[in-house]
This record gives structure tokens, C-alpha cells and sequence, in this order.
């Protein structure tokens, strides 16, 4: 009995000559968040869309709740499902608190859900006027409001922040925080790496349709060995005595850019490093440690 | 399996909201008006090229009316229609409709269906309000032709609405959707008889004459029209319908019959196509 709320198995989808998505295998564990990353392109949505259902794939197998994303039983799946597309679209003849209502409906989801979910995304001031008048933000709010509908157990988000001010990715990832700590399994793709490695539990990085590498922000960080670097800044005449020091353990690589002195070791050489340089007694004047960011993988990975 | 899996609430959710758009944005008066407009004036001017205006026999009128609904219901059926579901997969919002928990085929029939109720709407107010202005001088006989009339319209409308949801699945596009509607509307309604007189005419009525009754069949807009011309007496010798048209394949019933087949099959072909 495993603890896996998605399963994917070998998927693959091709539409005429491209290989979409090339065999990909992928387990999203209950009650973590997922971030999926990669250019566009490389196959994250149309994943998304064999994932919720909406594109049948060319082979390959995906489990939602151990159930197939075809047939009548899946029905049962989407009531506990929340999904917030790409550039999300609604109809522009309607308001706001119309537009939730619909999805509510469709959902199941009594009107009274509305009006509190508005509240929630920050829109219950513009509820009444019509969404042909919202801004990008407000569209993606009413589509974080809309996937929020019935308490789903399972959250979609498709580059959910794009068009967000950063006092919106603030309170989206603050709703995103209350959503799993209420239980739910969220799967999310960004291009703004940096904003999600804090806020993911596990990540894919995807290209050309296939996962290039899969893991937690640290294991894929270790697994890289990508280097890190020291920002130094120096007393007068200590540079001598800093060279001979590193040298004695192996470390040869300094930049000197005007100012700027940075020492670029491996991972495993940190301590030592660190070690070497607490014993400058007073040579060192301050000191930075540059880890490689998820970025700095996605690229290493991917570029 | 998932076929018979249909959930009326939901299909009911989609044509609501397809229904309310469609008072919303005033499509239901306009039409009204253009059907009320029109009827008036076929009513009144219909027989000046005999040389006489003013109101005449319901008889005649259903006859003038009936020429009139034949090229207005299908394009404007066509037009409500072919938007249906590539205007959702075009702006983008399929993809979200989709992933409620609502099937492709109850997707379909509740479009149809809200529109098929817009169109009815119209459709029945329209003529409705020349049929009460002409109620006067109604025999019951006259109303029950009337209303026949009127229901056909109503059938006519939903058979081409039908194949405007069935191009609007097929249509990778708006512009190809409307090309199709329109194409549609230019064969069933402008083409296809010519052809079938053509056949008839060029072979000496060899070829096609035994087929020519069922042929006409194979015509929604045919249908409509021999459903409101058989049955009047008076117009039926007007149009010399009795020398082509065999009286066993003119019953009400039947012809009733090939029109819901008209609105049922596009729906299947389109319902076949969406899931794939």
C-alpha cells in the first residue's frame, strides 16, 4: 500500500512527429507539495493535462487515488480536484461572484462557498463587477478561487503566480501553506525558480518531455556536486598568507575581481575551507557563503 | 459504460448558463423581433405578386411563412451554434470546463440544449405573436396547423443547431466553424434541391424518380417543408406536391420521426468525435 496520491507510469505523448512528453515516470506523495520545472515547452502542461484527464496519452499509464483518469469513476476523482490552467480564461459576460458560482455548481459546492473564497483571494471588493473589466492578477486570483472550490484534496496550479504583484505570490503561497496543512497534495509548475525551491517538497525538473532529474532541492543539489564559493573580504596584505592557506588543503581556485575575492571549492571541501580560513586569525575581515540556487541545477541540468 | 453515466444537474448547470447568456446579451430579443418583423410582413404582403395585400388564409400564410422559416431558422441556427465548443477551445476556458466533473458528452448536450431553448424561445414568441394578432379570424383547425408550425420551426432549428455543435467539434477553429456552418447552410438549404431536380431532369426522371421521396428525406429543411405542406390541403395541390411525394411517407408521425433523427445523429457524430 503505498502513500501516493499520483502515479505515473511510462507515459508518453506524441502529437503527429513530437514527442511531447517522452516516458516519464512520477510519484506525488499525499499531503506534499510538488513543483514541476522546466522551459516552455518541455512538456509540463500537456503532463498536467494527462494528469487531470483532459488528453488521452499514447501509452503509458496515470493513477489519481489509484483510480484511471478515464472513465465514469474518474468523475467521483475531479469533485475533490482543483485545477488553475496556464493563463487561465473565464467568461467575460460575468462577474466575479457569477463566475465561482458556476464552477461552484458544476462542483457541487453550495453558492454560500462564494462569497468567503472571494474574500479569500482578496477579489469580495470587485465580486459584482463584471471579469471582462479584471486585471491579469484579479483573473488569477478568481482562478486560484475557482480551483480553491470544495476543499480539494488535490490542487492543479499551472504557473500559478504569473501576473501576481509580490504581495499576491505572498498571499498566494500563505493560502498555498493553509491548503496543505489542511491535508492537500499540491502540484505546481513555475519559471521563477527561486520562488518555489522554499516552498516545494519535492521537485522535477522536465526537458524535451522527459524528467531530467527528480528529488528534493537538497538531494538535487548534492547529486549536482554542483561547487560553492566563499565572498571574502581581506585585511591589507593578506591575500599572500590566504593563498598558502587554501593551497595547504588542496584549494587553488580564487577570483580576484577589484575588490571582490571569491574562493570556489567543492561541496565535500566547505569545512575545511571554512577551517583554513578561521585560522587567518584576523586576516578574514567578513565573510559569505554562495550556495548554488535551484536555478543554478535547473540550468546546470537543463541549459 | 460512460455513456449511460450522464447526470441530467449537470447538463442543466451548462445550458442555464448558455440559456441566461443568450436573454443576457439581448440574442433572444433581437431574434424575436427579426421573426416577429418578418412573419408580419409575409402575413400581410405575402400574396402582392398575385396583386392583392393584406391578411389571407392561415393556410396561405403557413405556406409563405414556411418558405421564409426554411432559409431564416437553419442560418440562424447555424450561427447560434457553431461557436458552441471551439469558441471555448479557442479563448482557452475548455480545458478548466473540462476538468469539472462533467463529461464531454454532457458538455455537449447541455450546450445544445440551453441554445436549442434560446432558439425555441425566439422562435415560439416570434410567431407566436403573428399567430395571436392573426387568432381573430383562426379556425381550430387553422391553430392546430399553426402550431405544427411553429413546433417544426422549432425542430428545424434544433436539427441545424445540432450540426452546428457537430462542426464546431470538428473545427479546429472559429474561422473554419463558420465556414462550415455556412457551408452547410448553402447545401441544405440553396443546393441540395437543385441538385436532386437536376438529377431528376437531366436523367428524364429516369434515374432518381422512385428514389425522390426519400432523397427529400435526406434534407432536414425538406422535411420541414413537407410536414407544413402536406399537411394543408389547399397548398398541397398548389405545389403539386401530390404528384412526387408518396401520401404513406407524409404522415406527421414519421416525418417527426426523421427530423428527431436529424437532431440526434449530428449530436452522436459530434459526441464520437469530442471524446477522442
Amino acid at each position: 500500500m503505498t502513500n501516493n496520491v499520483i502515479e505515473v507510469r511510462q507515459i508518453v505523448k506524441r502529437y503527429g512527429e513530437v514527442q511531447a512528453v517522452d516516458g516519464v515516470d512520477l510519484a506525488v506523495e499525499t499531503g506534499k507539495v510538488f513543483g514541476l520545472i522546466g522551459h516552455n515547452g518541455a512538456g509540463k502542461s500537456t503532463l498536467f493535462k494527462m494528469m487531470l484527464g483532459l488528453v488521452p496519452a499514447t501509452s503509458g499509464e496515470i493513477r489519481i487515488d489509484g483510480r484511471p483518469v478515464s472513465g465514469a469513476g474518474f468523475r467521483e476523482v475531479r469533485r475533490h480536484l482543483g485545477y488553475l490552467p496556464e493563463n487561465v480564461v473565464f467568461y467575460d459576460n460575468l462577474s466575479g461572484l457569477e463566475t465561482l458560482a458556476f464552477f461552484a455548481r458544476l462542483k457541487g459546492v453550495g453558492r454560500f462557498a462564494c462569497g468567503p473564497l472571494l474574500d479569500r483571494v482578496g477579489l469580495s471588493a470587485a465580486a459584482d463587477r463584471r471579469v471582462k473589466g479584471y486585471s491579469k492578477g484579479m483573473r488569477q486570483r478568481l482562478g486560484l478561487a475557482q480551483a480553491l472550490l470544495g476543499k480539494p484534496k488535490l490542487l492543479f496550479l499551472d504557473e500559478p503566480t504569473t501576473g501576481l504583484d509580490p504581495e499576491g505570490i505572498r498571499e498566494f503561497y500563505r493560502i498555498l501553506k493553509e491548503m496543505k496543512s489542511e491535508g492537500a497534495t499540491i502540484i505546481l509548475t513555475s519559471h521563477i525558480l527561486s520562488e518555489i525551491q522554499e516552498r516545494v517538497d519535492r521537485l522535477a525538473i522536465m526537458k524535451n518531455g522527459k524528467i531530467q532529474a527528480l528529488g528534493t532541492v537538497q538531494s538535487l543539489r548534492e547529486t549536482m556536486a554542483l561547487p560553492l564559493w566563499f565572498e571574502l573580504r581581506l585585511a591589507e596584505g593578506a591575500e599572500p598568507p590566504l593563498r598558502r592557506a587554501l593551497a595547504a588543503i588542496g584549494v587553488d581556485e580564487i577570483r580576484i575581481e577589484g575588490e571582490r575575492i571569491s574562493v570556489h571549492c567543492q561541496r565535500e571541501a566547505k569545512m575545511s575551507v571554512l577551517q583554513a580560513l578561521a585560522a587567518l586569525d584576523g586576516l578574514v575581515t567578513d565573510l559569505y557563503v554562495r550556495e548554488p540556487s535551484l536555478e543554478d541545477v535547473f540550468l546546470g541540468y537543463s541549459g | 459504460m460512460t455513456i449511460l453515466a450522464i447526470e441530467p444537474r449537470q447538463i442543466g448547470i451548462i445550458a442555464a448558463k448558455e440559456f441566461r447568456d443568450r436573454i443576457r446579451n439581448r440574442w433572444v430579443l433581437a431574434v424575436t423581433i427579426v421573426f416577429t418583423a418578418f412573419a408580419l410582413v409575409i402575413a400581410y404582403f405575402g400574396a402582392a405578386q398575385q396583386g392583392a395585400v393584406g391578411f389571407r388564409s392561415i393556410e396561405i400564410t403557413i405556406a409563405s411563412l414556411v418558405s421564409l422559416v426554411i432559409y431564416l431558422v437553419p442560418l440562424i441556427a447555424l450561427i447560434l451554434g457553431f461557436d458552441a465548443i471551439v469558441g471555448e477551445r479557442e479563448r482557452g476556458s475548455l480545458d478548466l470546463l473540462l476538468s469539472m466533473p462533467l463529461t464531454r458528452l454532457e458538455l455537449l448536450l447541455g450546450k445544445f440544449l440551453g441554445l436549442s431553448a434560446a432558439l425555441a424561445c425566439s422562435t415560439i414568441t416570434g410567431f407566436g405573436l403573428v399567430g395571436l394578432l392573426l387568432g381573430s379570424r383562426l379556425s381550430s383547425n387553422a391553430w392546430y396547423n399553426y402550431a405544427g408550425f411553429m413546433l417544426s420551426a422549432v425542430l428545424l432549428g434544433m436539427a441545424f443547431l445540432s450540426l452546428a455543435v457537430m462542426v464546431s467539434v470538428f473545427a479546429t477553429d472559429r474561422a473554419r466553424a463558420s465556414g462550415g456552418a455556412i457551408a452547410l447552410w448553402f447545401f441544405f438549404v440553396l443546393v441540395y434541391d437543385l441538385l436532386l431536380l437536376g438529377t431528376l431532369v437531366v436523367s428524364g426522371g429516369a434515374v432518381a424518380a422512385n428514389a425522390f421521396p426519400y432523397l427529400l428525406l435526406l434534407n432536414p429543411a425538406d422535411v420541414f417543408r413537407i410536414l407544413n405542406i402536406f399537411g394543408i390541403n389547399d397548398v398541397r395541390t398548389l405545389y403539386g406536391l401530390t404528384t412526387v411525394f408518396p401520401e404513406r411517407l407524409a404522415s406527421p408521425g414519421l416525418l417527426g420521426a426523421v427530423m428527431l433523427a436529424w437532431i440526434i445523429l449530428p449530436l452522436g457524430l459530434a459526441n464520437w468525435r469530442f471524446r477522442k
